[in-house]
């Protein structure tokens, strides 16, 4: 009996281990390549441990040729932007459909509906027109306003606000606070465990978004990660790979990095917006 | 939940006291709802309506008038060799991935959860794709699968097998974008299944040990697969859905090619109406993807009613 339980204990493992060692294949190969030297990527591709270390070289080549500072800023501002727009404009709706009685609720519910099931791709050719008309490509506004808007947001807030107290509402009404009041000081103060999970759900998203960014954006001062990579990877005529994995490894690191200091975060985060959405 | 709202309101206040506070709510919700309400519109509901028009128009980007032409771009897009292509190679690579990824999804999250060794380091190291950028890690793909200088084929040349031009010819090209996609998107359905194992009661199963189920692979079959039913349907949706909107890693690698092996749904989008800035067509193509990812989203939600109540 213990002998076959080891044996399948030990099968699991093995198998478990040689999945995990595939699914990390491609960061093995993406850290060691990013220090080798040309000849070296060209002769041996299997060795991990480069022979001369190309580091510096490798990295002074990505960082020459695109300027990574700004990619990883547009990231950023990119992402901080849509993010504190959607929860701004989608925390007071969600908590007016969930806790306060008036016509539209029914009306806002099938919008939110509706918006569930529309992606950034069937809405971007109009999009496109519109911001092309208003002289607004190659913009911060153009990579951020159409997703100001979250229906997902507001439709994650909804099903956490309906949980909560309603006695806690009517409590702070009876010390005269007024609605926005109460969304302000008792609404989002209870509701940080959605908010990160709805953060971590958006900047992965958007953060990973190369289509929008593609469509609006031409000038590279306002690139975002993904497209400033396929910039980077127009101008590197040929195979210059270590300096490629170089560029790849500077714009994985910081959402990787991110991952791996709150990873328990994430799997919240992950499981409370997957099995909701 | 709502009804239970409901019945917490006050009922038993006079009544023009009533009518007057439910009127004040009622501003005061409008008025928080107001600025999410107008960017549906102007975000969400005007594009939809305006791609459905579109889609009846022979509007090129540059030209300043255009005049509706019926069900022409449909027409069109009946005899259009790229687009019926772009369909097929659409479903070929869905109907690998979603499969794929779910059952390796559920196959990991089943082997941690019996696990006591390691558990966080194998959930890491199989999470880690889905947090990575995909247009970067696709460039690694890139390099790993090249077809003379690339990790794998060196790999199986040095067991002797002759490795193929995994993503420049036209007959490998679709499967390798496919396998990209697995290991993109097992990490993402082990979470959701790993979710689920949690939330099955340990207790039922020693009921269903006392009541017979001796084997691992009976209780498997007796309770925890029937106990992940609305986990399962909802991987399910999400995997389809996300395998139909495969973009990044085909604009990255191959750009549709070579010879229109791997176009799928959205490139073929991106380049007509942003490439060749023609939108009335590209709006019509958008309505038949739009109308694919309405389909499947009803079907979940039948499913949802119908199969999986306990």
């Amino acid at each position: 009996m213990t002998n076959t339980l080891s044996f399948g204990r030990a099968f699991r493992l093995t198998l478990l281990s040689l999945g995990a060692l595939i699914f990390l294949a491609p960061y093995i190969f993406m850290i060691s390549t990013a220090g080798k030297a040309q000849s070296e990527i060209f002769t041996s591709s299997l060795s991990l441990i480069p022979t001369q270390f190309f580091y510096l070289e490798n990295f002074a080549k990505a960082f020459g040729r695109v300027s990574m500072g700004q990619l990883l800023w547009n990231g950023v501002v990119v992402c901080g932007l849509i993010f504190i727009f959607q929860v701004v404009i989608a925390i007071p709706c969600a908590y007016a459909m969930a806790k306060l009685k008036f016509g539209a609720a029914r009306l806002l519910m099938a919008l939110v509906m509706l918006g569930l099931l529309v992606p950034i791709h069937a809405t971007s050719l109009p999009l496109y027109v519109a911001f092309d008309s208003a002289a607004l490509l190659n913009s911060y506004t153009a990579l951020v306003a159409p997703f100001s808007i979250s229906v997902f947001a507001i439709f994650l807030f909804l099903q956490f606000f309906r949980a909560m107290p309603d006695d806690l509402i009517h409590a702070a009404r009876l010390d005269g606070m007024s609605e926005l009041g109460i969304v302000m000081r008792v609404i989002v103060p209870n509701a940080w465990p959605a908010i990160t999970a709805f953060a971590i759900f958006s900047v992965v998203a958007h953060w990973n978004d190369l289509y929008w960014p593609l469509i609006v954006v031409s000038n590279q001062a306002y690139a975002t990660p993904p497209l400033g990579l396929l910039f980077f990877r127009a101008a590197e005529a040929g195979d210059d790979y270590g300096a490629l994995m170089a560029a790849t490894l500077i714009i994985t690191l910081p959402l990787v990095a991110a991952f791996l200091l709150a990873q328990k975060r994430f799997v919240e985060g992950i499981t409370m917006t997957g099995l909701k959405g | 939940m709502a009804d239970m709202t409901a019945i917490s309101l006050p009922v038993e206040k006079s009544r023009p006291i009533v009518n007057v506070s439910e009127r004040h709510e009622a501003r005061v919700a409008w008025m928080l709802a107001a600025p999410a309400m107008i960017l549906i519109v102007l975000f969400i509901v005007a594009p939809v309506v305006a791609v459905i028009t579109l889609g009846f128009t022979d509007f090129e980007l540059g030209y300043s008038t255009f005049k509706f032409v019926g069900f022409e771009n449909y027409a069109e897009l009946f005899g259009d060799r790229t687009f019926r292509q772009s369909l097929w190679n659409t479903a070929i690579y869905t109907a690998i991935v979603a499969p794929a990824s779910i059952l390796l999804g559920l196959g990991v999250a089943l082997l941690i959860e019996s696990e006591t060794v390691g558990r966080s380091f194998f959930r890491t190291a199989y999470f880690l794709p889905v947090a990575s950028l995909l247009v970067a890690m696709a460039t690694v793909w890139q390099y790993l699968l090249h077809p003379t200088i690339g990790p794998v084929n060196n790999l199986l040349n040095l067991i002797g097998l002759p490795g193929p031009n995994w993503l420049g010819s036209a007959s490998t090209v679709l499967y390798s974008l496919s396998m990209i996609g697995v290991w993109q998107t097992v990490g993402f359905n082990m979470i959701l299944f790993l979710a689920g194992l949690t939330a099955i009661p340990r207790d039922l199963y020693s009921a269903a040990e006392i009541d017979g189920a001796k084997s691992p692979i009976d209780r498997f079959f007796l309770v925890t697969l029937p106990m992940l039913g609305p986990t399962t349907v909802f991987v399910t949706t999400i995997s389809i859905i996300n395998a139909v909107k495969v973009f990044e890693t085909v604009k990255t690698l191959t750009e549709g090619g070579p010879n229109k092996a791997s176009e799928v749904l959205l490139f073929t989008i991106y380049q007509e109406g942003f490439v060749y800035l023609r939108v009335g067509y590209a709006s019509a193509m958008t309505v038949v993807f739009l109308a694919v990812l309405v389909v499947m989203m009803f079907a979940q939600y039948r499913l949802v009613d119908r199969k999986v109540h306990y």
